[in-house]
Order: structure tokens, then sequence, then C-alpha cells
């Protein structure tokens, strides 16, 4: 070892020169990795700020599907869905669900007769603290391709050129199936009467390893009644609230929750496209929503219904959406929860 | 009472640059996966939660590997602010190692969201579900990772500013034992090199 006299040793240009290229190059890999330097890559951010309102984002709530309503009940499986997945939720059995209601506007203010789209989101926990959650909407289809296409939309629709939508719809006609759907579906007059479906794809797993590309839709058990046209827009700006209040006071409100399994080739990995009427649909067993609480103390205020939290026996398969919607799902809630303060709840913390 | 000891001891430099290579890792994978929303990020979120477990573990054995074998003294005549600089942050790396993923997973636990490993095994909550303390802890996390990474770039600066600059040694503590000189060469030989030099036995056919 030399000991001699370190301190006098002169700090050479070329020591010098190795350690700044050193830390250099380490500090520009780290920036990269982290997009500061790459104001392209898609990132969640960019998803979530491109919903927001023109006003700014309502602080303190979801960035999108803002206003809802808070739901307990039980997802009672039949023990039919073992046959494609080994979760231990299609075992047949009562498991507890927290959910909430939905309509899908960026606005928490938005009156429920403006709504174009109604959504549902479960969480369905079983007993090994494995958790299914979902996020569904009432459309048959979702409105863009890939989380890309989706942010052009966004971005389309906020723009103050009044042909961008067209432009877009130009180079994205797949989009043409929901638009179609969002101007002229029937409105039913309760979310119990809707239908939700998970609209991407994932695998289910079989106890033998069989793997099924799959979607998922909740079919509601009452009828379907209209509301007519003229007379939506005359309903109370929180009808819906108010009538599931109402439903599930004086009974049980169920769904089926009905699983189909792709053919060889349809479009697992493609959201806006449908697959055939007649792929196989296995009845797995029932949702039950059998109480409802108001979001602002409610226990589904703080719950992500991140699609990417699966039970064993569910992976995602090649749909791009889900990993997307997780990490916007993410950004999302990392910030409402920054300005839970903003947020209307009628117990503040702290407070008894 | 040992000798004081010249190197750190063998698996105290296999758990170093062992560490080293997943924590960088770690880093890297914390700023890439929140910054896509391609499927990518998926899997980078488990890998971090699984190999942010292991690390908590590693951490932990490093530790009591410390206090077996203890370490090698610095070099004497090491100005008093660059000694208090070497030691105060080598403490600052092992609560890193540890705090870092503590408050990964117990911020996840206060969003309520479940910590799978390996796809395989779902770890219990550490703490309740509570908003504020998510907020708290998600942002103190994001902070840490930064001065983590920024420590590491000062630990690497340092240490070849030892090897460079004042030539002292202490890079060499902890590099790694390739070469050592009382290599036990038997069971390291390859086993038909072995089978030959010892002669009668019959090799596997």
């Amino acid at each position: 070892m030399d000991n001699s006299g370190q301190k006098s040793k002169p700090i050479t240009l070329e020591a010098l020169g190795v350690i700044g290229t050193t830390i250099g190059i380490a500090s520009l890999a780290f920036v990269f990795t982290a997009a500061w330097l790459t104001p392209h890559r898609l990132t969640p951010e960019k998803i979530v700020s491109a919903l927001k309102p023109p006003g700014g984002p309502a602080l303190g709530h979801r960035r999108n599907h803002a206003k809802g309503i808070c739901f307990m009940g039980t997802f009672d499986a039949n023990g039919a869905g073992s046959e494609l997945s080994r979760s231990t939720l299609f075992e047949s059995g009562s498991y507890p669900v927290v959910g909430r209601f939905n309509i899908g506007n960026a606005d928490p203010a938005t009156p429920d007769p403006m709504a174009q789209v109604r959504g549902l989101g479960v969480r369905i926990m079983a007993p090994t603290g494995q958790e299914w959650r979902s996020a569904m909407i009432d459309a048959p289809v979702f409105v863009a391709p890939t989380p890309q296409a989706f942010l052009e939309l966004l971005k389309a629709g906020a723009s103050k050129d009044p042909n961008a939508i067209k432009q877009y719809s130009e180079h994205h006609p797949e989009m043409q199936t929901f638009a179609s759907w969002a101007k002229s579906h029937d409105r039913t007059e309760s979310w119990t009467e809707d239908r939700f479906n998970s609209l991407d794809s994932f695998v289910f797993v079989s106890r033998e390893g069989l793997r099924s590309t799959v979607r998922w839709s909740l079919v509601p058990m009452s009828k379907a009644v209209t509301i007519p046209t003229d007379e939506l827009a005359k309903r109370d700006p929180d009808f819906l609230q108010e009538d599931i209040v109402q439903r599930v006071q004086s009974k049980p409100q169920d769904w089926r929750l009905m699983v189909t399994v792709a053919g060889a080739n349809d479009p697992t990995a493609d959201p806006t496209r449908a697959w055939p009427v007649d792929r196989p649909t296995v009845d797995v067993g029932i949702l039950h929503v059998n109480q409802i609480q108001p979001e602002a103390d409610g226990p589904c205020r703080d719950v992500s219904f991140d699609p990417t939290v699966l039970p064993k026996g569910i992976e995602t398969s090649d749909d791009p959406f889900p990993a997307a919607r997780s990490a916007a799902y993410r950004v999302s809630f990392n910030k409402r929860l920054e300005e839970a303060s903003q947020y209307p709840r009628t117990q503040p913390e702290g407070r008894p | 009472m040992r000798a004081p000891r010249t190197q750190f001891a063998a698996p105290q430099k296999l758990l170093h640059w062992s560490m080293a290579a997943l924590i960088i890792a770690m880093l890297f994978i914390g700023v890439g996966m929140v910054s896509t929303v391609a499927p990518k990020y998926l899997t980078l979120l488990n890998i971090h939660k699984s190999l942010g477990i292991v690390i908590l573990v590693l951490a932990l054995v490093r530790i009591a590997t410390r206090r077996h074998y203890g370490v090698p003294p610095l070099p004497a005549d090491l100005p008093f602010s660059i000694r208090f600089a070497a030691e105060s942050s080598q403490y600052l790396f092992y609560a890193l190692m540890v705090a870092m993923p503590l408050i990964g997973w117990g911020m996840l636990s206060a969003a309520s969201h479940p910590v799978i490993l390996f796809d395989a095994l779902t770890l219990p909550a550490i703490l309740p579900v509570n908003p504020n303390l998510y907020s708290l802890l998600r942002r103190t996390h994001d902070f840490l990772g930064l001065v983590f990474f920024a420590f590491i770039l000062m630990h690497v600066a340092a240490l070849l500013f030892h090897k460079l600059v004042r030539r002292d040694g202490v890079f060499d503590t902890m590099t790694p034992s390739l070469f050592p000189h009382s290599r036990h060469s038997a069971p390291d030989m390859p086993y038909d090199q072995m089978d030959r030099s010892s002669g009668g036995r019959p090799s596997h056919e």
C-alpha cells in the first residue's frame, strides 16, 4: 500500500476525467430511464392530464369516472368458472365485494342524465388475501384500439380546432362502433338494468394449465326499462344515485357474471372489436349488491379499481390496456390521495 | 480479537457486489416503470416488488455478516471530514437498504394493494389502510429512491478518488478476490480433470 504523502498528491486531469465520465454516464442513463429526457414517451401522466376537463381537474376526485357511489355485496360463485380458471374465487362460495357505481366523466358534478357512459368497479376478495378487481363500463366495445390512440383521441377532444375529432376519426374508423353506440343507445332508468363489460381481454388459467383468453360481463337480472330521450333530460341530476339507494333498500340487486371465451383468431388485443356472438359463454355466478353507501366516507372511496389486481388463475393477455390503465389509475390515485383535503368528506380526518 | 484485516471477507464482498447490482437495477426499474404505460410496466412492477423483498432479506444478512466479520480500518491519515463521510455514508446505505423495501411494502399496505412476490407468494399487509399514510410513504419512497441513487454516485466517485488520486488501498478492500493465493484447487476443478488426476477412479460413462 502506498501510504506516503497522499494529501499532496495532485488531482490529475485524467482522474477527474474518469470520475466525471463515470458519474455523468450513470446520471444520464438514470435520467433517460426516468423519461425526463424523452418527451415522446407515453407516460401515465400524459393520459391522466389529457383527461382533465377545461376548468382543470376536480381535486381529490378520481381523474375519470369521478362521480360515483359505493356499494357492498357478495359474489356468489356457482363453481362453473373452475373449468376455466383455477382461481379460488370460482369455487362455489360467497365472497365479499366492495364496488362503485359511476358515470364516465371527469367532472364529479356531471348530471346523471348527461352521462354517455356508465360504469361499475368491483373488488372481490378471496379468504387467501387474493383479490380480483375490475372496472367495467356499459359500452359494448372500447373507443380506441391502443393507449396511444386513446391519448390522441383525448387530445383531439380537448382541442380548440373544431375539426380535430373529425380528423382523428378519419384515421381511426374503428371508433365508429363506439361513437354510434354512445350517440344512440337506450338509456335505462337504473344502473341495475345495465350490462357492464370488461372490454379488455384477460387469460384464465385452469388447474391443468390450459389457457383461455376471455372477456367478462355483468348481465343485469332486472328487466331494462328505457327512458325516452325527451324525458331523460328532465330527470334529476342524481337520479341514478337516488334510484340505486331506493332499489337496494328494498331488496338486493343482482347481476350474472358471464365469461366469454375467445375463438382461435378473435381480436384479443383490440378492445374496439367485439367477438362473434356465438362464442361459448359460461355463467360463473351472481353479483349481489345489498348495501349502498355515499362515496364521501364509503368503503370504495380510497380503492383503485386497478384491472391488473388479479387472483392466481387470472392473468393479463396481449390486450395493451390493462397495463396502461393500471399505470394511469395509479397516477390518478396518487394525485387524489395527495389532494384528500380538497375532497368533500363528511367526516374530515381527525374529527370524530 | 482478530488482527485488523486489509480486505472485507469473501461473503461480505459477495453480498456487496450482488446487492450493488440488484439495487442499481431496482432504482432504474423504479424510475422506468412509473414513466411508462406499456405492458412492460406490469413486468417491471412485479420484478420491483419481488427484488425489493430479496434486497431486504439480503440487507439483514449483510448486517449480520458485518457484525460477524467487522470491517477493515480506513487509512490512519484520512482527514476527519472524509473519514466521517465514509463511515456515516455506510450507515446510511444500510438504513436505505432496509428502509426502502419496508416503506414500499408499507405504502402498498396503506393503499390496500396486494404485494405478490414472483407471481406466487401474497405478503400480508404490514400497515393499516390509510390514505394519508399512503401519500406520506409514497413521497418518501420516491424521494429516498433519488437520494439512494445520488449516494451511490457519490460512493462511486469517492471510491474512484481513493483509487485514482489518494491511491490508499481503500478501493481494494472490496475488490473481488477472484485470484486468491490460497486456492484449494481440487473441488473447483472440472470433474473430468479430477478423474484424470485421481488416477484409478473410474470415470462416469
